[in-house]
Order: C-alpha cells, then structure tokens, then sequence
C-alpha cells in the first residue's frame, strides 16, 4: 500500500541524495563506449569542456572530432561518416541542436535513416545564468515529432550512461536530453532500465504523477509529501518520450483516475504532451501538465529558476490537488 | 575511359530521357537537370569507380547530388548504367515510384542521399570523404551543388571544415548557370567572386566550360592531383542547355515541358524525331 516500489530498486531517496549532473553520466557513457565499441566516434561544436566530451578527447583523441561551431554542417557531417559504419555522437546544447539543426536532422538524419546519436546537453531552465539563450526548453516536440526518432530524457546521470551505451546499440537516430547541474541520483546500477518502458517507483492508487528528467526526483518528494495528506500517488519515471510507453500509462490511468506530468520542458508539445495523446486516444482522465508555463526562462540559480517556473514537488502537489477535484 | 566525342552522343540521350520523363511527370526540374548534365556524364562515364551490380561495393567511390531537385539527371544517369530498370524512368514522382521527386537512399539503388533539402549535400559527402581518411582507404568523393544552393551558410561551414581536415579527397562541383528561381543569381543574392571564395576557404579551384566533356573530365582528373585540400570545380553552365526555348531562363526551373507539341519540340532541338513516347519503350541507345 504506497512507497517505494521494491523491485524498482531505486536509492532510497528519503536518506538523502548525492547530486551529479546528467552530463555526467553522458561522459562516462561515452567513455564506456569509447572503450567497448571502435565503431564510436565522439561529435561537438566547441563545447566539449561543458558537454563533457572532453573526456572523450582527452583520453581517446583519435575519437574525438570538433567541428567547431558549426551545428549544421556538424550533424550532416556525422551522417556522412555513419554510412561507413562509424556510430558518430553529435553532441551540443539542445537548443543548438534540435533547433538550428533541425532540418538536418529531419531530412538528411531521419529521412535518410543514418545512424547519428545526438546528445542534447543543457536541457531545462536549470542552465541557470546563462539565461534563455541557452536553456532548452523546447527540443522534446522538435524532436519526438519526427519519424524514425527515439528521445530519451533520462531520471539521472546512472540512467544517463545507460541511455548513451544503448544507443550505440540501436539502429537509428537517437535523441538524448541531458541537464548541466547536479542532479539528485535516485537511480543505480542495478535499476532497472529499457528503452520504451516507464518505470513505475513509487505505488498509489489515487494519482499518477507521470515525469520525466530531473523532475521524477520532484514527483517522488511530492508523493511522501502527499502521503501525509493520505494522498496515495503512483510515481513513474517515463524516460522514453518515444516510442512512449502506452501500456503503463493507460495502466496508471486506468487504475488512478487522475494523471499529472512533470518535466522540466514548455508545457506544449513535450512529455506532457505526449501522455495527453495516450490518455486522449486509449483511456481519458483529468490531467494537469507541470512545466513552464510558454514563457522563455532567464538568469537566475538554477533552483531559483526551478522554483520561480513552477517546477518543483510544490507544484507537482497543487496540481495533484487541482485534478483529484475533477475525478469522477 | 569513354572517348569525349562518344559522351556528347550520350549526353544527348541523356537529354533526351530528361525530357521525356520530366513530360510523363508532369512535374519537376528541367533548367537544373539540363545545365548538370555534361558534368554528370563526364563523372560517370569517365571517372566515378563504381559497379551497377554492386551499388554498396566497398571500393567504390560516391556520389551525392546536393542539389537534389536536379534528380532527373541523376536517374537518367544511373538508368542508363543499369541501376535500375529504365521503365522506371517514366515513373518519376509516381505514388509508389522507386523514383521520388528529390533522392531518396531508401527507394532507389545508387542513391547515397536523401537530398533535396539545399546545403546539406555537401556536408554529407565530406562526412564520408573524413570517415575514408580516417579508415585510410583511397576511395574518392563527388558533390553537385547548385550556384543558388551556395547561398546556404552550410555550405561553407563544409567548406571550413573540409579544408580544416584536408579531404583532398572530396571534389565539389558547382554548376554555374547563374539562375536560380527568383532570376539572376547576382539579382537575387550575389555570389561573385564565387571562386576566390572558396580559394579563400582554402580549396583548389578550377573553372571549365560546364558543358565541355574534355573539359570536365580534365577537371575531374586534375582533382585527383591534388592534395592536402579539396577541390571545387566552377563549371560554367547554361541552364536549361541544349533545348532552345529553356535556355538561360529562370521560368524553366521547375517547369516540364507539356507532353505534345512542347516535348516534341525539345527532342527536335536535341535531333531526336520520333513521337515522344517512342523513346519510352526502347534502350538508352535507340535514337529513333
């Protein structure tokens, strides 16, 4: 009845958290890869201190290609090499990316079905200082939009790697969204992880609170708070954007009456978005979307910025209160 | 190697099967394909290793039409070698067809590229011009891009990056007509002085008369001299060349010629005579 799912075989988050940000994670993927599988090669666009691909350059060079800033040419680029078997890693801010480069990758990557992964980094308002300019907060429907494409926005750095590592495994392109702050870790390696299944964490009956990134650690912390209220939430970790995980969501739907999402991300067009389409077409419940509000960000810490966009544990709960009012 | 004189009766059957299946269409580019096609002869004919059975041969050298609208050209070309059955031809732009409007790697053997979308062609072929120095393997890649196309800021982030990474074993070529779809090229946004750009950028340039086989194939050779930086040929063209009532006309972009008195008029001026449809139920080298 309610807690932490025991076969979700998370952290017990109530002890407390380490942070490290989902970059991180991407880094040390990368690494594995670099080692594990020669047909790797490390992409970016003069960011590599902050992307961490860094690491990829200093400790295998001969893996590492810098295009420079040049977003466009870089992911065509990377196509071109993928032809001869090369798994190439584009890797620069989402905003960067999945904005500038887009029509690359519609239609040379997607289209063309070349095998190019994109790591998204600076993902969310939690870029902090640097402001609007680079905080990526609308690259899940530029993304998740186009045939062909996986987009995954994993929980922490542990799940980060992970996602990294399965991409070289699979055989298309791969959309992956990843934050520059330390987050907390809720996710070992043991924790279960399969592309295209959400992750159930935590049990409830009452509400399901459906997030993804850094905002499923929120969802977890609003449910012990909620639990206190004798609120029973159901808390999944929905990483895969898509292909989105149906059966689960219509599952949580179905059982708890009453959904509510949470992401780090516009509240149009992203995860949000998403579950709306299932919960919509499968099994319609009341639903409320945690996000920022179609605003652009600005300079501010980052959790200042988390807090004053509305998206933290406080808001997931006003929410969760908001939609069990229109349960039937 | 073909004698230059033999590809100027090619080029003209090539000219031929553009025009026909550009009529049977109903749609798509006429002044593009027209204006590429000694370049596109030369390569393939002369220069492009390749096998029409083995499409993803090894040892192969690639090529990739960056200005994708131009395909009809390209299939033309690739019919006439035998990648695909020619009745195919006459299925350009079809619901169903092998051929579509723009390239596409996943419809048509011998397409490397989906292309179509101006600017990213080049990068593509670069990308594997790196990927076969990396693999240190001799293979040569070819480009085709419009002048217009150069307008695109992509274009010369490639054109940093190939000279940044050496790949003298990338040959770009522009096809030079001046004409893009809105008129001039220098009206509508200037170019000039394109090839002290691209020396600028760091290339070996070379200017030839674009519809000159000796020439291009001169070109192309040339740039298999070269090292430590890519190559980029101007090949000064006339768009819509070799029918008269197309040439050097802007309107002729994304037009076709109406099947009747309008196609049979271009096949006239290319000194074919037959009804049209004719060519469509005979090889490439039936000349009617």
């Amino acid at each position: 009845m309610g807690g932490i799912r025991q076969d979700a075989r998370i952290v017990d988050f109530r002890k407390g958290v380490e942070e490290v940000p989902g970059r991180d994670g991407y880094g040390h993927g990368l690494l594995w890869l670099c080692e594990n599988d020669d047909r790797v090669l490390v992409c970016d666009a003069d960011l590599a201190k902050s992307t961490r691909t860094i690491w990829v350059r200093d400790k295998y060079p001969e893996k590492f290609i810098d295009f420079g800033i040049s977003e466009q040419d870089m992911l065509v680029e990377a196509g071109g090499l993928s032809r001869l078997g090369f798994v190439p890693f584009v890797t620069t801010y989402g905003v960067f990316v999945a904005g500038r480069a887009w029509d690359q990758i519609r239609t040379s990557i997607c289209y063309g079905n070349l095998n190019v992964k994109i790591g998204g980094a600076h993902g969310g308002i939690s870029v902090g200082p640097d402001g609007a300019t680079h905080q990526s907060l609308e690259e899940i429907p530029l993304m998740r939009v186009l045939p062909g494409m996986t987009v995954i926005v994993p929980t922490d750095a542990p799940e980060c790697k992970k996602a990294t590592i399965w991409a070289a495994s699979h055989p298309g392109p791969v959309y992956l969204r990843f934050g520059r702050e330390g987050v907390p870790v809720i996710t070992t390696e043991e924790t279960p992880f399969s592309v295209g299944r959400a992750e159930v964490y935590y049990d409830g009956d009452d509400v399901a609170i459906i997030a993804c990134g850094p905002l499923v650690y929120e969802a977890l912390m609003a449910a012990e708070e909620l639990a206190k209220e004798k609120i029973d939430a159901r808390v999944i970790n929905c990483h895969t954007i898509k292909p989105i995980d149906v059966e689960t969501i219509v599952t949580a739907a179905k059982e708890c009456g009453a959904v509510v999402t949470a992401e780090e991300h516009q509240i149009y067009g992203g995860l949000g978005s998403a579950v709306a389409e299932v919960l919509g077409e499968h099994y319609p419940v009341p639903l409320r979307i945690v996000g920022i509000a179609d605003v652009f960000g600005e300079s501010g810490s980052p959790r200042e910025l988390l807090d004053r966009y509305g998206m933290n544990s406080k808001t997931i709960i006003a929410k969760v209160k908001e939609v069990l009012k229109m349960k039937k | 190697m073909a004698d230059t004189k033999d590809l100027k009766e090619v080029c003209r059957k090539i000219r031929r099967d553009i025009m026909v299946m550009l009529a049977e269409a109903c749609s798509g580019h006429s002044g593009g394909s027209l204006s590429a096609t000694e370049i596109m002869v030369a390569l393939y004919w002369n220069i492009l290793k390749h096998d029409p059975k083995k499409p993803d041969w090894e040892e192969r050298d690639w090529f990739v039409l960056s200005k994708g609208h131009a395909c009809p050209v390209y299939y033309a070309v690739l019919a006439a070698h035998g990648y695909f059955p020619r009745e195919e031809l006459w299925k350009l732009r079809k619901l169903d067809s092998m051929l579509q409007g723009h390239p596409h790697r996943l419809k048509t053997p011998g397409v490397e590229f989906s292309t179509g979308s101006l600017g990213q062609g080049l990068g593509l072929a670069s990308g594997v011009a790196m990927g076969y120095k990396r693999l240190g393997k001799p293979n040569n890649v070819y480009c085709l891009t419009g002048d217009g196309e150069q307008n695109e800021g992509s274009i010369w982030e490639t054109g940093m990056t190939a000279a940044h990474y050496r790949l003298d074993n990338l040959c770009a070529v522009v096809d030079r007509n001046f004409l893009m779809i809105d008129g001039n090229t220098e009206q509508v946004m200037g170019l000039e002085p394109l090839g002290d750009k691209w020396r600028a950028f760091g290339w070996h340039v070379i200017e030839v008369d674009g519809h000159c086989n000796h020439q291009m194939t001169y070109a192309y050779e040339r740039f298999r001299l070269e090292k430590n930086r890519p190559t980029m040929i101007i090949a000064n063209t006339i768009k819509g060349k070799g029918v008269s009532f197309m040439e050097n006309l802007a309107d002729w972009h994304g037009a076709t010629p109406k099947k009747g008195e309008q196609v049979q008029k271009a096949l006239a001026d290319l000194g074919f005579k037959a009804p049209w449809q004719e060519y469509m139920k005979h090889d490439f080298d039936w000349v009617g």
